[in-house]
């Protein structure tokens, strides 16, 4: 019965593992294909099935009617998700642990309140925002630029990056910051050299929904900008012309996602590290 | 040298009274309380981390009511052993030593022989989660005493270890805790034995107040009123109604008690306390065996006489039936008596 489930489990694992890998392995194999590959039906393996070509690749970085360089696009995407997502990550974390460590208290509106009134801003859908944040970029000049892209996607992140921490932080004894505090610390000091240390698993997941966000996000990207700045999810639809390059647009698709698989990979070994095992017992 | 004069709290759980007791440098304390009586509210509002209602703290007859958690050399070691999870042990301990400013190499070799005193100078550079729970308390302790705080507060240090450990450590507790004449040692703890073993004063407290206080034997021997007699038996003492009449005493239900030696007062409702050694196996008085269990290496025996509950201590293991009678004595010269409003009015003709 045992080794039933093992096989059973197995295959399952090898299924599901085959359904994620596919798409990629398509991907790549396209972007090594030139339009008579891609047309003659689905091959994949290369010198055999087709003769590969780099011209999906080498038109990412060439600029004019041959290609369309994503340098720019790329340095700006990763401009404008990096500065916002560490902003959002370090404002949202000082107001989470306000938030679960103080008691606040205005009229009928308390703690719960506030880290509600957060999570509401994403309640509304991004079509409602896109006016109101159009006109307010365009009264600060604004407008297609990262500074602008950069307010309104800290203005998104932070509800994320409030919420993840504020549940976090919930986690994390109050007796730990007390015992900080006897041991010599300021409550500021309790919160940067014990608190923070030991927060890097939630550091680690609200950065990633952060990154992932201001990473893929089409909307805001499309609607705010203009010429001066662009970002890789506009640069991706443009290359959809009459005639879709279907060989650039896989490199293109491949290279968007290297970034953030390489940072999933690298932060993953944080997610489970620094638990509160040995805090409190 | 620590005095707290009317300290008052509104803390919703237990809020402290209008407590003012002054905590002599070189002396041992330990607070002896049930659960929810405001032993750790008071540790809490010494240190600062509850604020004051109403009342002040003087160290060495300065108020440091109002100076922040970090400014009242005081150490506090929690009932549940907090350490620092991302710092060793070595690190955890010389934590405070670098928040005194002391640079990072004498904080670690300070802490290395604090690490040797309480046993654990083989693990310095383990992560707490690495540690047994006895490891993990000796750990909070060591960084509690390297800091030479004046105050050190201890709640209940023991109270989450095993049986064995327990022993084990509140053996070495007085070893380890001791030797600094210019330091008062604060020690909570629900259990009798423990505070007795433990301090050379005793405090009792109940529902926020201090309801006693002086040497434990004094204390155990002569509880100054019904409370404090309650909290520190063990096991518990037991509370019959009674009454005085015409220079006798009886049960509440007329039944007539032993009071050879005892001065008795004037005529009137008394409550009559039982202790377990009172009341001993074969003698005047019939009573069904309600409940037995064994504690250690004696049986401890819930007797239902017709004038209420009372508990019997016999020495060894012993096996009673449960709904089956008995005959008992009650000895008179372990007969407490207490007035209506709880307070001692033993007196015994000498």
């Amino acid at each position: 019965m045992n080794k039933f489930y093992h096989i059973l489990k197995t295959l399952f694992l090898f299924s599901w593992s085959l359904f994620v890998v596919f798409p990629f392995l398509w991907a790549l194999t396209t972007s090594f294909k030139d339009a008579n590959a891609i047309t003659s039906g689905a091959t994949y393996i290369p010198w055999v099935d087709y003769e590969p070509s780099t011209q999906g690749w080498t038109s990412l970085f060439t600029t004019g009617s041959q290609g369309i360089n994503i340098v720019g696009p790329f340095i700006d995407s990763a401009a404008v998700t990096l500065i916002a997502s560490l902003v959002s990550l370090l404002l949202g974390t000082l107001a989470a642990y306000g938030l679960s460590r103080f008691e606040y208290r205005l009229g009928f509106v308390k703690n719960a309140d506030i880290t509600f009134f957060f999570i509401s801003q994403r309640i509304m859908p991004p079509i409602v925002l896109a006016i109101p944040f159009f006109l307010m970029l365009k009264e600060l000049g604004a407008l297609d630029t990262i500074f602008g892209l950069v307010l309104v996607y800290v203005a998104l992140l932070l509800p994320i990056a409030v919420w993840v921490m504020t549940d976090f932080f919930a986690g994390i004894p109050k007796e730990l910051d007390e015992m900080a505090m006897t041991d010599g610390c300021s409550p500021i000091g309790a919160f940067f050299r014990v608190i923070l240390p030991n927060s890097v698993p939630g550091l680690v997941v609200a950065g990633m929904f952060c990154l992932i966000f201001g990473w893929n996000d089409f909307f805001f990207a499309f609607t705010l900008t203009f010429t001066e700045t662009q970002l890789l999810p506009v640069s991706i639809v443009s290359l959809n012309s009459s005639v879709t390059p279907w060989w650039s647009l896989s490199a293109f698709a491949l290279i968007s996602v290297a970034p953030l698989a390489c940072v999933a990979v690298i932060v993953e070994r944080y997610m489970s590290r620094g638990t509160m095992s040995g805090a409190i017992r | 040298m620590l005095q707290v004069d009317q300290l008052t709290t509104a803390d919703p759980k237990v809020s402290l009274q209008d407590i003012s007791f002054q905590f002599d440098a070189g002396n041992i304390y330990t607070i002896l309380g049930q659960t929810g009586a405001g032993k750790t509210e008071l540790l809490r509002a010494l240190i600062g981390l509850d604020p004051l209602v109403e009342g002040d703290i003087k160290l060495d007859g300065q108020s440091i009511a109002k100076r922040p958690v970090k400014d009242r050399s005081m150490s506090l070691v929690y009932q549940q052993f907090i350490n620092y999870p991302h710092l060793s042990v070595l690190d955890n301990v010389a934590f405070p030593l670098r928040r005194q400013g002391k640079k990072k190499a004498d904080a670690q070799s300070l802490a290395a022989k604090m690490l040797t005193v309480v046993g654990l100078g083989d693990y310095l550079q383990r992560r707490p989660a690495q540690l047994s729970g006895g490891q993990q308390q000796r750990v909070a302790l060591a960084r509690a005493m390297v800091k030479k705080s004046r105050i050190l507060m201890l709640d209940e240090p023991l109270a989450n270890l095993d049986y064995k450990l327990r022993e084990q450590l509140r053996e070495e507790f007085p070893r380890l805790v001791t030797g600094n004449d210019d330091s008062v040692i604060l020690y909570t703890t629900t259990e009798p034995r423990e505070a007795m073993e433990l301090g050379n004063t005793m405090i009792i407290m109940t529902d926020g107040r201090i309801v006693a206080c002086g040497p434990p034997a004094d204390l155990f021997a002569n509880p100054p009123t019904k409370d404090a007699a309650s909290v520190i038996s063990d096991p518990p003492i037991s509370f019959i109604s009674g009454f005085v009449r015409s220079g006798a005493l009886y049960f509440g239900e007329g039944q007539l008690a032993p009071n050879n030696g005892l001065h008795l007062p004037m005529d009137g409702p008394v409550t009559i306390a039982l202790r377990p050694d009172a009341i001993e196996p074969g003698g005047a008085f019939n009573a069904t065996i309600g409940l037995s269990e064994f504690s250690g290496s004696e049986t401890i025996v819930h007797l239902d006489f017709d004038f209420g509950r009372a508990i019997m201590l016999v020495e060894g293991i012993e096996t009673f039936e449960v709904g089956s009678h008995m005959s008992v004595s009650i000895k008179a010269e372990h007969i407490m008596l207490f007035s209506s409003d709880g307070q001692n009015i033993t007196t015994r003709i000498k």
